[in-house]
C-alpha cells in the first residue's frame, strides 16, 4: 500500500518536472519579441474591440498605431480625445483633435405618423426586407424597424421604442464606433458632431418625394418646402432633392428652423426649459415632443 | 419516361387554371406608366419632352448602352409627366407617362396581320432589327436579346433551344400564345436560326401543355431540323440550365453560359416578339400577360399594353376579390409580391396571382429537423440549410466556398421545407453581400 | 383589404403541404403494427411502459422547457412523443416504472434539451435514454419476459435471455451453433414476434410493414435502412460463411435483436442522420459493420444502439466531406441525335 503511494508521488513528481523543463526551453527558444510600446498602447485603449476605428480589435490597432509612421489619419472613436492624446505621449507621435461625434437616428416615423399600408413576412432583418421590397410603410427612405442597428450595437447604447417601433440612441452609451451607419440598409443614422452642451437641431427625415407623396406617406416627413432654409441666419441649411439638411458646424442651434418647420420635422433635444429628466428627453424624437418643443 | 432534368426539382401543383381562356385584348389604359428600365442591363434614356404628342411604336427611350434596350410607346398620345413611380418592389423608378389619346383610332384597332412567311436579311440585319426593336428575354428574366444573340467568333453553336416550359404554377401565357402563334413562333424561330447559322432548334414544352405540343409538332414536321420535345413536369425546368440537361443532356459548367455548351436559349414569347418585329415592324409594345387566381372569377390571359398599371388589368378582370391578402407580379415560386397597384406591367410581366386569405400567410417557423428535404431538391446540388445558417451568421466567405452564387433562386427549398423555414430569403441575402464582397 | 393590410414576403408563394407536424405523424402511425404485436405478445405491461415513456417525455419536454430552459414550449410538434415510444420500444416491457422515468429524464433532458432542443441534438434522444439505462442498471435491462402468445396477464413471472443473448452465452460456454439453434425461437417465430427481446423490437414483419409505409410517405429514403440490413447481412455472412458452428447465420442476426427497429426507425432519424445519400450509405455502413463487430466479438450480445450512437457522432464530419455534387462541376458532352 504504502509502496504505491510513494510510486505514485515519485512518478507524478518526475513527470511534472520534466514538463516543466520542457516548458522553459520551448518558452526561451520560441521567444517571439514584441514591442513593449504595443501592450502598453493597447492597455490604454478601451478594449471594446468595436472596430470602430477600421482595425478589427484593440490589439490590431494598437499594431497600427506603433507601427505606423504618421498617425494623423488614425482615430479611436471610444477613447476619444482623450485616449488619443495619451497614445500621443506613449508614441511621440502626433495626433489630430477630431470633434467627437454622435449617432442620431434620422426619422421619425413612427408607427403613428407612418401608418403601415403592408404586412411583411419573412426573417425580421432590415438587411433582408430592403432586398424584398421598400417596406411596410409607402416612405421608402425610412426606418425598416427591424432593429439591424440594434442588435449590431456592443454597448447597449440603441434600443427600440416599443410605441414608436423606431430604434432610440441612449447618447452616455454611444461610442460613435459608426457600427449602426454600416448596418443600417437605408442609412437613417448619422455619426453628427456633437454640439454645443449636446444640444442638437437636425432634419428628422430622409424622404426625397415630393411634397403630396412624402406628406401622404409619413406625417412628419420633410416636403422640401425651403422655410428652414430661408429663415437660417447663418445659411447652415441645404436642400438637396426636397430633402433639408442642417450642418452641425455651421448651424448656431438658434432653433428658428424647428420653430418654421411645417410638419415638424426638425428634431431639437436636450434643450432647456423643458426641464425633463435626461433620458425621457432622449426618447422625445416623436411627434409630441417637438410639437412641446415649438410650443415652448 | 418523358426527359426533364436528372438533379432535384419540385411538383407543387399546377393550377393552371386559364390554359382554355384565349387571349383576349385588353381595354387600352388611360394613362400609361412606361419605366425606363425594364430590362437587366444601363437604364434607356428618355428622348421625349413633356407635352410631345407620341405614336404607337415610336422610341421614347434609346438604349443607354450595349446591354441595354430601347423602349417604345405602347399607345398613341400625349407625354405628361416624367416621373417617378413605384416598381415591384416598391422603390421609386423613373417612368415616362403617357395619356392615350382616346380620339386616335389607332390606339384601339386590332391589328389584322397576316402570316408572313418569308424573310431574306443578314443576320447582321436581323440582330439590329432586333435590337431596334427593343426585345428582351420575355420569360421573366428580361435580359436584352440582341445580346444574348451576339455571339463572339469562335463559338460554335449546334442547337437553339425554345423554352416553351412555363413550368410556373398558374401561368398560361406561353402556353396560349404557343397554340394561337403556333406559326408565327415557327417563322419566328426560322428566323433566329439563319441569324444564328444553326440547323436544329427544338422546342421544350412540358407534358400537361399537350395541345399545344400536337400543334407545334404538325407545324414542325414539314420543317427541317425543328423538333418539339414533350417534358415531364417538373419545376424549375423553365431554368436555362435544367431546360438544357433535359433535353440534350449537356451541363452547363458552374458559373458558365449555355454557350459554353454550343446553346441558345430563348422564350416563346421572345421569339414571336422577334417575329413580329422582323416580320411586321411592331416593335415590343405589348405582351401577353395571364392574371389569374382562385377567387377570381374571370381569369384569363390578356395582351396587354406595356406600361399599363395593373390595376387597370385588375379591374379588367372583375376587380380584386373579397379577401385578397396578396398579389404577385409573376408566378408564385419566383415571382415578386408587389405593394400596390399603381405598379405598371413591365416587359418582364408574365402574370398576375392573386392570392387570398388564408393561403397568403407564411407558417410559422419552426427549428430545422436536418430532413435534408431541401438538399434533395435543390436543382443545382446546394446545401440550402447551411447556406442558410452561414448568411444567418454573416460567414460569407464559407458561404462563396460552398458555391451559393450558383444559386438559381428557383424556391424549391422554401416551398418543400417542413419547418417553413425561410431558406431562400437567406440565401438571397447572402448571395447579395457575398457578390459586394466579391467585386471590392 | 381596408382593414387587413396585403402582405409582402419573398418568393416562393406557396408551400407543401408536407410539414414537420406530419412527418412526425407519419412515424407514429408506422409504429403502431409493432405496437400491436409488442401487446399480443406482453400484454398489458408493455402498455404501461410505453404510457409511461411518452407521458413523462412529453412532461419532462414541458417542464425542462418551461421552468428550466424559459423557452416556448414545443411539446405539440410530436417529436417528444415520438422519443417516448422508441425509448419504450426499446425496453424490456418488465422493466420497473421508475427506470423507464430515469430513461425519459436522460433522452429528453440530456440528449435533446441540453444540445438546444428539436434540431440540434447530436445523439438519438431514445437511444440515448436506452443506453444510460443499459449501463446503469445492467441486470434489469437484460431481462427479458418470455413472449406467451395472446398475454394478458399483468406480471411476466418468466423471464429469459434474447435469441442474441442467448447465442452468445451459448457459444462462451463452448457449445456449437446447431446445440444453441435448439433453444432459440425459429425464424418464422422471429418474423412475427413471438421471441424475447425489447418492447417494440421482436417482430420483424410489423417492423417492415411500418417502414415500407414510411418510405411510401418518403419520410425516410432506402439508403440508411437497406444499407444497414444489407451490411450486417453481408459481414456476419461472411463469418457464417468461414465457420456456422461459431457463427450464427445472417438470417438470425437480422431478425433478432434491434436491428430492423434500429435500421428503420432510429437509424433513420432525420436529425441525426446525415443530409445527403452519399453520406447516408457511409453512416450506414459504418452502423453496419459496428453492430457485427460488437454483437460478435464484444462483451454486449446486441450492439445496434452503441453502433447508431457512435455514428451519431461522426454525422457532421459526413456531411462535411460528403456534398451533393454541384451542378455544373461534370460536364457532358453528350449530343443528343
Amino acid at each position: 500500500m504504502q509502496e504505491s503511494i510513494l510510486n505514485s508521488v515519485i512518478l507524478l513528481s518526475s513527470l511534472g518536472s520534466v514538463a516543466a523543463v520542457v516548458l522553459f526551453v520551448v518558452s526561451k527558444k520560441f521567444y517571439v519579441y514584441e514591442d513593449p510600446l504595443i501592450s502598453e498602447v493597447e492597455d490604454i485603449l478601451p478594449a471594446a474591440n468595436c472596430g470602430g476605428c477600421g482595425s478589427p480589435g484593440c490589439k490590431a490597432f494598437a499594431e497600427k498605431l506603433v507601427n505606423t509612421e504618421d498617425i494623423s489619419e488614425l482615430f479611436c472613436p471610444v477613447g476619444g480625445n482623450e485616449i488619443m492624446a495619451q497614445v500621443s505621449s506613449i508614441l511621440g507621435k502626433e495626433v489630430v483633435e477630431k470633434d467627437p461625434t454622435l449617432a442620431v437616428v434620422r426619422c421619425q416615423g413612427g408607427c403613428d405618423v407612418r401608418p403601415k399600408t403592408t404586412e411583411y413576412q419573412g426573417p425580421r432583418s432590415c438587411a433582408i426586407s430592403s432586398i424584398i421590397y421598400s417596406g411596410e410603410t409607402d416612405c421608402q427612405y425610412g426606418c425598416l424597424g427591424d432593429g439591424d442597428c440594434v442588435q449590431v450595437c456592443k454597448f447597449d447604447a440603441m434600443y427600440m421604442d416599443i410605441n414608436t417601433g423606431l430604434p432610440v440612441v441612449i447618447s452616455d452609451k454611444c461610442t460613435s464606433c459608426g457600427a449602426c451607419v454600416d448596418a443600417c440598409p437605408r442609412g437613417i443614422i448619422e455619426m453628427r458632431p456633437k454640439q454645443k452642451r449636446d444640444l442638437k437641431v437636425f432634419v428628422g427625415c430622409l424622404n426625397e418625394d415630393k411634397a403630396g407623396i412624402a406628406r401622404k406617406a409619413c406625417n412628419v416627413a420633410c416636403i422640401g418646402c425651403s422655410k428652414c432654409e430661408d429663415i437660417c441666419p447663418k445659411d447652415a441649411i441645404t436642400m438637396t432633392n426636397n430633402l433639408a439638411y442642417i450642418d452641425p458646424i455651421a448651424c448656431t442651434l438658434c432653433r428658428k428652423c424647428v420653430e418654421v418647420c411645417p410638419t415638424h420635422s426638425i428634431i431639437e433635444t436636450n434643450f432647456p426649459p423643458k426641464k425633463v429628466k435626461k433620458d425621457t428627453a432622449e426618447k422625445k424624437v416623436n411627434v409630441e415632443s417637438v410639437k412641446i418643443n415649438t410650443d415652448a | 419516361m418523358l426527359k426533364t432534368f436528372l438533379k432535384g426539382g419540385v411538383h407543387p401543383p399546377e393550377n393552371k387554371l386559364t390554359s382554355s381562356k384565349p387571349i383576349k385584348r385588353m381595354s387600352v389604359p388611360k394613362v400609361v406608366y412606361v419605366p425606363i428600365s425594364q430590362h437587366i442591363g444601363i437604364p434607356a434614356e428618355i428622348v421625349v419632352n413633356i407635352k410631345d404628342k407620341v405614336e404607337i411604336g415610336q422610341v421614347i427611350a434609346k438604349s443607354g448602352g450595349f446591354v441595354s434596350s430601347n423602349i417604345h410607346s405602347p399607345v398613341c398620345g400625349t407625354v405628361t409627366k416624367l416621373d417617378k413611380i413605384v416598381d415591384t418592389k416598391g422603390y421609386k423608378k423613373q417612368c415616362i407617362v403617357i395619356r392615350t389619346d382616346p380620339k386616335n383610332a389607332s390606339n384601339f384597332e386590332e391589328p389584322t396581320l397576316t402570316l408572313k412567311k418569308n424573310f431574306d436579311l443578314s443576320s447582321d440585319e436581323i440582330l439590329n432589327k432586333i435590337n431596334d426593336s427593343g426585345i428582351v428575354g420575355l420569360g421573366g428574366a428580361t435580359f436584352p436579346s440582341h445580346v444574348k444573340l451576339s455571339i463572339k467568333e469562335g463559338v460554335a453553336i449546334d442547337h437553339l433551344i425554345v423554352n416553351g416550359v412555363e413550368c410556373e404554377p398558374f401561368l398560361t401565357a406561353d402556353h396560349r400564345l404557343m397554340l394561337e402563334k403556333a406559326e408565327e413562333i415557327i417563322v419566328g424561330i426560322k428566323i433566329l436560326m439563319s441569324a444564328l447559322h444553326v440547323d436544329k432548334a427544338i422546342i421544350g414544352i412540358e407534358n400537361n401543355k399537350r395541345d399545344a405540343i400536337e400543334v407545334l409538332k404538325e407545324l414542325a414536321r414539314n420543317e427541317t431540323g425543328i423538333k418539339v420535345a414533350s417534358l415531364e413536369v417538373k419545376y424549375p425546368q423553365g431554368s436555362e440550365k435544367q431546360l438544357i440537361q433535359a433535353l440534350l443532356n449537356r451541363e452547363v459548367p458552374k458559373n458558365g453560359l449555355p454557350l459554353d455548351v454550343g446553346v441558345i436559349v430563348h422564350n416563346v414569347g421572345t421569339i414571336f416578339a422577334i417575329y413580329q418585329a422582323i416580320q411586321h415592324n411592331i416593335p415590343l409594345t405589348e405582351r401577353v400577360v395571364t392574371v389569374t387566381g382562385k377567387n377570381l372569377k374571370n381569369a384569363s390571359n390578356y395582351w396587354v399594353k406595356i406600361g399599363t398599371p395593373i390595376k387597370d388589368l385588375v379591374n379588367e378582370v372583375g376587380g380584386l376579390p373579397e379577401g385578397t391578402r396578396k398579389i404577385v407580379n409573376g408566378g408564385p415560386m419566383m415571382g415578386q409580391a408587389i405593394k400596390n397597384l399603381d405598379v405598371p406591367v413591365t416587359k418582364g410581366t408574365s402574370g398576375i396571382l392573386v392570392i387570398p386569405e388564408g393561403e397568403a400567410s407564411r407558417g410559422e417557423v419552426k427549428n430545422c429537423i436536418r430532413c435534408s428535404d431541401c438538399v434533395t431538391v435543390c436543382p443545382m446540388g446546394l446545401e440550402p440549410h447551411l447556406l442558410m445558417n452561414l448568411s444567418e451568421k454573416g460567414l460569407y466567405d464559407r458561404a462563396n466556398d460552398e458555391d451559393i452564387l450558383t444559386c438559381i433562386e428557383c424556391g424549391s427549398c422554401s416551398y418543400v421545407c417542413p419547418s417553413n423555414r425561410p431558406l431562400l430569403d437567406y440565401i438571397r441575402f447572402g448571395k447579395s453581400i457575398v457578390k459586394q464582397l466579391n467585386t471590392v | 383589404m381596408d382593414t387587413q393590410p396585403i402582405i409582402v414576403s419573398a418568393s416562393p408563394h406557396v408551400h407543401s403541404d408536407r410539414t414537420s407536424k406530419r412527418i412526425m405523424y407519419d412515424v407514429l402511425f408506422a409504429l403502431v403494427p409493432a405496437f400491436l404485436v409488442s401487446l399480443y405478445v406482453f400484454g398489458i405491461s408493455a402498455f404501461i411502459v410505453t404510457a409511461v415513456a411518452i407521458v413523462s417525455c412529453l412532461v419532462f419536454e414541458y417542464v425542462i422547457q418551461k421552468y428550466l430552459l424559459k423557452t416556448n414550449i414545443t411539446i405539440g410538434d410530436g417529436s417528444a412523443l415520438i422519443t417516448g415510444i422508441l425509448l419504450a420500444f426499446n425496453l424490456p416491457s418488465n422493466l420497473p416504472i421508475w427506470m423507464v422515468i430515469v430513461g425519459s429524464l436522460a433522452a429528453i433532458g440530456i440528449a435533446k434539451l441540453s444540445f438546444g432542443g428539436l434540431g440540434y441534438n447530436i445523439f438519438n434522444p431514445a437511444l440515448v435514454g436506452r443506453v444510460f439505462l443499459l449501463i446503469s442498471f445492467p441486470v434489469q435491462m437484460t431481462l427479458w419476459p418470455t413472449a406467451i402468445e395472446n398475454n394478458t396477464s399483468f406480471v411476466d413471472a418468466i423471464t429469459g435471455a434474447t435469441s442474441l443473448g442467448a447465442i452468445k452465452e451459448g457459444l462462451m460456454a463452448g457449445e456449437t451453433m446447431t446445440e444453441i439453434g435448439t433453444r432459440i425461437p425459429s425464424t418464422m417465430n422471429m418474423l412475427f414476434g413471438f421471441t424475447g427481446g425489447s418492447l417494440g423490437e421482436i417482430s420483424g414483419l410489423a417492423l417492415l410493414l411500418g417502414g415500407i409505409y414510411l418510405l411510401a410517405r418518403k419520410v425516410i429514403t432506402w439508403h440508411i435502412p437497406i444499407t444497414v440490413l444489407v451490411t450486417m447481412g453481408i459481414m456476419t455472412g461472411i463469418f457464417w460463411v468461414i465457420d456456422p458452428e461459431q457463427y450464427a447465420n445472417p438470417m438470425i442476426h437480422i431478425l433478432s435483436g434491434g436491428a430492423i427497429l434500429g435500421a428503420f426507425y432510429m437509424a433513420t432519424d432525420l436529425v441525426t442522420s446525415p443530409m445527403t445519400k452519399k453520406g447516408m450509405v457511409i453512416f450506414a455502413i459504418g452502423i453496419g459493420v459496428i453492430t457485427v463487430v460488437i454483437r460478435l466479438f464484444g462483451a454486449y450480445p446486441e450492439g445496434i444502439s452503441f453502433a447508431i450512437l457512435i455514428m451519431n457522432a461522426f454525422v457532421p464530419l459526413i456531411d462535411k466531406y460528403f456534398k451533393p455534387r454541384r451542378f455544373g462541376t461534370k460536364i457532358k458532352a453528350k449530343i443528343l441525335q
